[in-house]
């Protein structure tokens, strides 16, 4: 699983940035929480999924990971809300609802 | 031992630049910073200075390149003047806001239109807010020695910031002066080797010029504004130990008679010269002036600045540039901010004198004292005066 980052950019003083804003951590562009910006989120009907991994592969956050049965499933630390596994999917299993307040 | 000679000033930077080990320079060529380039470029050819000179296609990326050099933790050094100053515009913000120690000779010229090569100040006050650390310059020994003060302030790891130097042009750009060079390995003491603490390397991957949304920028720039601001003491102590082992003194504001003086004339830059001729030429008929130089424009001396001028009753700046529809010359308009809050305060008056290279002599530095006293009491309904303009 992607690295979480240990104080979120709202907790951070100016003390704690490095000369320049320079970012010394390889790879903590997995720390943003891209999942921040969604007004909807995808629900699932498995029952109607036939493990083609297309939502997988169209997700543009690349946040759709197997769970424990095997169905493609968000990590919503990341999912932004944007639909399109629910528009690529054939059999309909995906659905767009608004996220609450 | 040290050596004096006669030299162009400008080819005095360049061998400044030689003793400062300087490891890339990349500039573009523009009148009158030519022959400081032209001087460098010439020294890395004929195997005097081993450096990379990186001939750019313009100052935009004159700049960048020194961004990478810098980057990669190579002393960096490049030069401009006027436009190309202008140019580069966009980049000198990123320069400071990364953190890059580069030094920058500015042989200040006026901007067009119409086009004029001659010098003033307009492009170093059109850059006041990039965030670099300017220093202004009156002589050929003054930028000499501040080729290797600038170094040593930018690498300074409590400071890591770029540094202008300001040199004006053709007045001083181009004049041959007797120089002092130190010898090498006194300036390798004063000097030690570049340790920019993050330089690039495929063993520690950094992210540099990141992006920073809403929730964190801000943060990022007061870090850069209070860096600048603490620069200030780095800078001071440089100057000490400089005047320690070199004789040369240096102050963020200099005072020429200025200390008990009713009137005083605020300048900055080669015309201050001039200016203490013509306040010896006054000070001999019996009148009470002085001259005060403000030498660090950033970060700007605010407390130096203040003591400096606490006794006078009167103090007319002399700007070498417009600050068009603005409330006068801009160095002016600082001071008046930085009095505002004063108590007591002399009253100040604001002329913009010598702008696109026109001369101002001493008799004309006599003439704009008598105005200005006569504006102090009297008063006038222009925000400033623009001296000896036909009308
Ligand atoms: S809505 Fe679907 S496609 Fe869009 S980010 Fe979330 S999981 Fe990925
Ligand atoms: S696209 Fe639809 S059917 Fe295919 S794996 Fe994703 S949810 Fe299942």
């Amino acid at each position: 699983m992607a690295k979480r980052k240990p104080k979120s950019e709202g907790e951070m003083t100016w003390k704690d940035l490095e000369i320049g804003a320079i970012v010394t951590e390889p790879g903590n562009a997995s720390w943003y929480k891209t999942g921040d910006w969604r007004s909807q989120r995808p629900t699932y009907d498995f029952k109607k999924c036939i493990k083609c991994a297309l939502c997988q592969i169209f997700c543009p956050e690349g946040c759709i990971l197997q769970n424990d049965d095997g169905y493609f499933e968000a990590d919503m630390y990341y999912c932004k809300g944007c639909g399109i596994c629910a528009r690529e999917c054939p059999t309909g299993v995906v659905t767009m609802v608004e996220e609450e307040e | 031992m040290a050596e004096r000679v006669g030299i162009e000033v400008s080819v005095a930077i360049g061998d400044a630049a030689r003793l400062a080990n300087v490891d890339v320079i990349a500039a573009y060529p523009i009148t009158p910073q030519t022959h400081i380039v032209e001087h460098l470029a010439e020294l890395v050819a004929n195997g005097e200075l081993d450096a990379a000179y990186i001939p750019v296609e313009s100052e935009h990326s004159a700049m960048s390149a020194c961004l990478g050099s810098a980057a990669a933790g190579a002393r960096t050094f490049t030069a401009t003047a006027g436009q190309g100053l202008e140019l580069m515009h966009e980049v000198l913000y990123v320069a400071s806001s990364m953190r890059f120690p580069v030094v920058m000779t500015v042989a200040n010229r006026a901007l067009s239109s119409p086009l004029s090569v001659w010098g003033d100040h307009s492009d170093v006050m059109a850059v006041r807010d990039t965030g670099w650390i300017q220093i202004f310059t009156e002589n050929g020994q003054e930028v000499v020695d501040h080729v290797f003060c600038a170094f040593r302030i930018a690498e300074d790891n409590k400071v890591l910031l770029p540094v202008m130097i300001h040199l004006d042009g053709f007045h001083l750009s181009h004049v041959i002066e007797p120089i002092t060079f130190p010898e090498q390995s006194k300036v390798d003491k004063f000097l030690p080797p570049n340790s920019y603490p993050l330089p690039l390397h495929p063993d520690r991957p950094v992210t540099m010029g990141d992006f920073a949304p809403p929730i964190i920028y801000p943060e990022a720039k007061w870090a850069q504004e209070v860096n600048l601001r603490a620069s200030k003491e780095t800078i001071l102590k440089c100057w000490q130990e400089f005047a320690d082992i070199f004789g040369h003194r240096y102050s963020p504001v200099e005072s020429y008679h200025g200390e008990k003086a009713k009137t005083l004339l605020l300048t900055m830059g080669s015309f201050s010269e001039t200016a203490m001729t013509a306040i010896d030429k006054m000070r001999g008929k019996g009148k009470d002036v002085g001259l005060v130089r403000l030498r660090l424009w950033r970060p700007f001396p605010f407390e130096e600045f203040r003591r400096a001028v606490a006794g006078a009753e009167t103090l007319i700046v002399v700007d070498r540039a417009l600050s068009f529809g603005g409330p006068g010359g801009p160095v002016c308009s600082e001071v008046k901010a930085a009095l505002y809050g004063e108590a007591k305060k002399p009253k100040v008056v604001s002329f913009v004198a010598g702008i696109g290279g026109r001369d101002i002599s001493p008799s004309d530095f006599e003439t704009i004292v008598n105005k200005g006293i006569k504006i102090s009491e009297k008063g006038s309904p222009n925000e400033f005066e623009i001296f000896g303009v036909r009308e």
